[in-house]
């Protein structure tokens, strides 16, 4: 197991410089760079520009050398926590993502437990009671849920919620709270402001949960292990946790490494629309403003997510299933 | 002495589509304590829905809507209770699975969980019926499958399914089920799924087991031999009604009931005279085809000439052991190892061996399906020989139309998208034989021949059963006129009424169309029915080769003979001698009798057209 772990560490590497060569490329790809377009605004607004300031650094972060070059500073850079400079914010790009990751993490890890205590027991209803009214109702709440676009459902509420409930949900916390050191009040005041983000952001994902774990538990309660189980008189609650949800949870492992980036990604939109401090609004401006280190950075942080998911998910199967821990191993 | 088992007048119906159907009809039977009953009969027959009743475990769609099945345990004489009652308490029958009454399945790869060890399996069974502690219930479910025959119970107990065979998962399964002692063994089709000579293994610890415990067997089969061979009394079943119930020995001695003859008659036979014709429940009347082109005329003048030389054949499959992306090493398995023979025109060459010894490895390479590591394979055509391995391309397309072949399943081997018309004109089409007219001529043939009706033709495959399937899968092997046609376990999935009737249309088109078979099968009363010459295969290599009639009277290899010893036969005379089927197989090539030679020597001839290899020959 050990030596198993060490090769999936290994093999995560050559991954990562895979992509973050492509990512590279892609930030490379437009036309011009930050700096041009920034003077282009500039001009357009009639403002004056610090042309020298501009040239110091375009040569200190190495614009006017070749392209390979740039990738290559990048690179290092990165591994020793230099994730470059933001030059629309004037910041290091390392200070200005580490405030907004924490938010950025806890929201994520939020949205998916909720995914998971909802889906589960809706789906396993679903599933044990298939055709019935029941079945066909949190069907069509489901569907419901995938169709509505996540942004729409966030204004609603955020209107709800404030006609209703006279509250405003915008931003992570109540505006005293902000630059303030942690305490009580501000704790709960980010909580009460987490619970429609984690809701519209986990509505899509949920109802498509649903769907998939209800169809693999349909497929498993029909295997002759299960009616092996109900012969040797297994009670039937016992028998559905023990083996046909337990196979069905394969599937749900596998997909823990494509969660943790599309519950990120899938957030920014959302994180606009209800002015989150996230890093999601920071992304989507980066990547209009060709403030490139700063997407760069962020775009690396996203696969290197994907790829720890993946990890994780892929050591857990090994754990739980062992058909693939033995898998190779010779026969009796 | 009062029945362990009452069934009285149980109606089931399966509600389909808003419909009702009944697929049990007012079938009643009994099972005296510690004897068994066979439940014989063929598949859609409602055998295993009546199995299932008896445990309240039928699927949703099934349910009891008449009828009593009373079972007085031997523990509480004084407490009969009504399984099918409407209002059981469903406690009292989670009580009954599993610990008075318990049931093994068909197919023991799947009747496991894979992600739970087998110990854990076994464990829950005795755990759910019997107070006591994890060691306890650890030790006794090991002791059970010391019982059954597991040689380090210790490590059995902590193993996964996937790390077993069939045979040994079916006696983990055997151990699950008897673990806490049942009055009553449900056993479905316990060995449809196993080889021969496993099956045998398997039927002598449920006859030990049986007579260890006490408990009654109800075994539920197809198979009229193993209930030759186990059964106390059987009940006959057809379209779920019972046909007749009796003694065994007066069941198999004077059959009465029409269908019972009919199936026992249907029944292909072991020994010499195994080739009296077959009676099939229905009789297919294939049309006279002799004549019907100019192939015919030119296969039957090649009867008799050699028609296809296999020598030295040798096919490996690299499997890849140990895991990750960095570290699989190869190994190499050989599933053909130096197999020769010659066939000859208008003979049956029947192929026999249990699953795993490389039967369809050979006949996959002999077609060119998959490609050979060494050898050679020449067909003696009439204008010269051709030397198959080395053909290429349009040569290779071409050669494709003189061997076709008919696959096992019936089900998965026709596109169902497919009319029957489009499944039988596409080989012409892919070898541009004849005008669209001519080929719906052609099919049209093709249906006569194989005794069905040619309006037929625009058809869907799943408007047939089984046996018309198999029998357009044979029409669209002849569309091409082969002449060769290889039919690889080509009756197994059948039914035996069904198979006699696919028996008698191959061997009504072999000696009509002069066509040359080779015929795959791991079942020798079938080979024997139809086969002239025999070759019994085991590991990749032909251990023995001869004539239909010598096979049975003058077997030599300790294989070939392990395995005649082991097949069931409806003859009440010649019951299987279950003591002596131990543990030791014969099936693994390190059993047989070493020679001076080693394993590489050469056949050798000991009688007239009669090869085995030395290793089985008396020293």
């Amino acid at each position: 197991m050990a030596g198993y772990i060490i090769k999936r560490i290994a093999a995560m590497v050559p991954t990562l410089l895979l992509t973050s060569f492509l990512i590279f490329i892609i930030i490379e790809l437009p036309p011009g760079d930050y700096f041009e377009s920034y003077l282009a605004e500039l001009r357009a607004s009639g403002e004056l520009i610090d042309s020298a300031k501009i040239e110091f650094l375009r040569t200190e972060y190495g614009f006017d050398k070749p392209f390979l070059h740039r990738y290559w500073l990048w690179l290092t850079g990165m591994l020793h926590g230099d994730f470059g400079y933001s030059f629309e914010h004037e910041r290091p790009v390392s200070e200005l993502i580490g405030s907004r990751l924490f938010f950025t993490i806890l929201l994520s890890f939020l949205t998916i437990i909720f995914t998971w205590i909802v889906a589960f027991p809706i789906a396993i209803y679903s599933a044990t009671h298939k055709y019935s009214w029941g079945d066909y109702g949190l069907t069509f709440l489901g569907l419901l849920g995938i169709a509505t676009p996540n942004f729409l459902l966030a204004l609603v509420m955020m209107y709800a919620a404030n006609v209703v409930f006279g509250v405003s949900i915008g931003g992570l916390m109540d505006p005293q709270f902000i630059g303030q050191p942690m305490s009580v009040e501000k704790f709960l005041s980010i909580g009460a402001h987490l619970v429609i983000p984690v809701i519209v952001i986990g509505t899509a994902g949920t109802a498509a949960m649903i769907r998939r774990i209800r169809a693999n538990l349909l497929d498993e309660l029909n295997k002759q292990y299960v009616v092996t189980a109900r012969a040797k008189g297994v009670p039937p609650f016992r028998g559905l946790v023990k083996y046909p949800l337990r196979m069905s949870l394969n599937f749900f492992i596998a997909d823990i490494g494509g969660i943790l980036p599309a519950v990120i990604s899938g957030a920014e939109v959302i994180a606009i629309v209800l002015s989150l401090e996230t890093t999601g609004p920071l992304l989507i401006r980066a990547l209009k403003t060709q403030d490139m280190y700063l997407a760069g950075s962020f775009l690396m942080l996203l696969a290197v997510l994907t790829v720890i998911g993946v990890l994780i998910s892929d050591l857990l199967l090994a754990v739980l299933d062992p058909r693939i821990r033995l898998e190779g191993k010779a026969l009796k | 002495m009062t029945d362990l088992l009452t069934v009285e007048k149980l109606r089931i119906d399966i509600r389909t589509h808003g419909r009702s159907l009944p697929v049990v009809k007012d079938v009643s039977f009994r099972i005296p304590p510690g004897k068994t009953v066979a439940i014989v009969g063929e598949s859609g027959s409602g055998k295993t829905v009546m199995a299932r009743s008896l445990l309240g475990i039928l699927p949703n769609v099934a349910s009891i809507t008449g009828g009593s099945i009373w079972f007085r345990d031997p523990l509480t004489p004084d407490a009969p209770l009504d399984i099918a009652a409407p209002d059981l308490d469903e406690k009292r029958l989670h009580a009954l699975r599993g610990g008075r009454i318990s049931m093994i399945f068909q197919e023991p790869m799947s009747s496991f969980s894979p992600l739970h060890t087998i110990g854990n399996q076994i464990h829950e069974a005795w755990a759910l019926h019997n107070e006591g502690s994890h060691a306890e219930g650890r030790e006794i479910a090991e002791e059970t499958l010391a019982l059954v025959g597991f040689a380090d119970p210790r490590r059995g107990y902590d193993s996964y399914p996937m790390e077993f065979s069939g045979g040994m998962l079916q006696r983990a399964m055997i151990a699950m089920a008897v673990v806490c002692s049942p009055a009553l063994l449900i056993a479905d089709e316990p060995t449809t799924a196993l080889d021969v000579v496993v099956q045998a293994q398997v039927l002598a610890l449920l006859k030990s087991l049986q007579e260890r415990l006490g408990m009654a067997l109800l075994l539920i089969t197809h198979d009229l031999g193993v209930v030759a061979n186990m059964a106390d009394e059987v009940v006959v079943v057809y379209r779920g009604s019972i046909m007749e119930a009796g003694s065994r020995d007066a069941i198999f001695n004077q059959p009465r009931h029409p269908y019972l003859k009919a199936l026992l008659g249907a029944v292909p036979k072991l020994g010499p005279d195994g080739d009296r014709k077959l009676r099939p429940l229905r009789e297919i009347e294939p049309v006279d085809a002799a004549g019907s082109s100019r192939e015919t005329g030119r296969r039957h003048l090649r009867k008799g000439k050699p028609l296809l030389t296999v020598s030295n054949l040798v096919k490996t499959y690299a499997t890849k052991k140990g895991g990750g992306m960095f570290g699989a090493h190869k190994a190499v398995a050989t599933a053909v190892d130096r197999i020769s023979f010659r066939i000859v025109g208008g003979e049956c060459f029947g192929i026999v061996g249990e699953s795993g010894c490389g039967k369809s490895s050979l006949i996959r390479t002999v077609t060119r399906a998959i490609s050979a590591d060494a050898g050679q394979i020449t067909f003696h055509d009439e204008d010269g020989d051709i030397d198959v391995l080395s053909l290429r391309d349009g040569d290779l397309k071409d050669f494709r139309t003189r061997m076709q072949m008919v696959f096992q399943d019936p089900f998965g081997s026709l596109s169902p998208r497919l009319t029957i018309l489009n499944t039988l004109v596409e080989p012409l089409e892919i070898h541009g034989i004849g005008t669209p007219k001519s080929r719906r001529d052609r099919a049209a043939e093709l249906m006569r021949l194989v005794g069905l009706p040619p309006n037929y033709l625009n058809r869907y495959p799943h408007s047939f059963s089984g046996g018309q399937r198999q029998r357009v899968g044979i029409a669209r092997a002849l569309a091409l006129e082969p002449d060769i046609l290889i039919c690889d376990e080509a009756v197994s999935a059948l039914d035996v009424s069904v198979q006699a009737q696919i028996l008698n249309l191959l061997k009504h088109l072999q000696k009509e169309l002069g066509l040359t078979i080779i015929f795959i099968s791991h079942n020798l009363a079938v080979v024997n029915y139809i086969a002239d010459r025999i070759a019994v295969m085991r590991a990749g290599r032909i251990v023995e080769l001869a004539p239909r009639r010598q096979m049975f009277t003058e077997a030599a290899h300790p294989y070939t003979r392990r395995l005649l010893s082991a097949i069931p036969t409806t003859d009440l005379g010649a019951p299987l001698d279950l003591d002596a089927l131990g543990n030791t197989d014969m099936s693994d090539p390190a059993d047989w009798p070493q020679t001076a030679d080693g394993p590489d020597a050469n056949w050798i001839e000991i009688s007239d057209g009669h090869f085995v290899r030395p290793d089985g020959l008396p020293s």
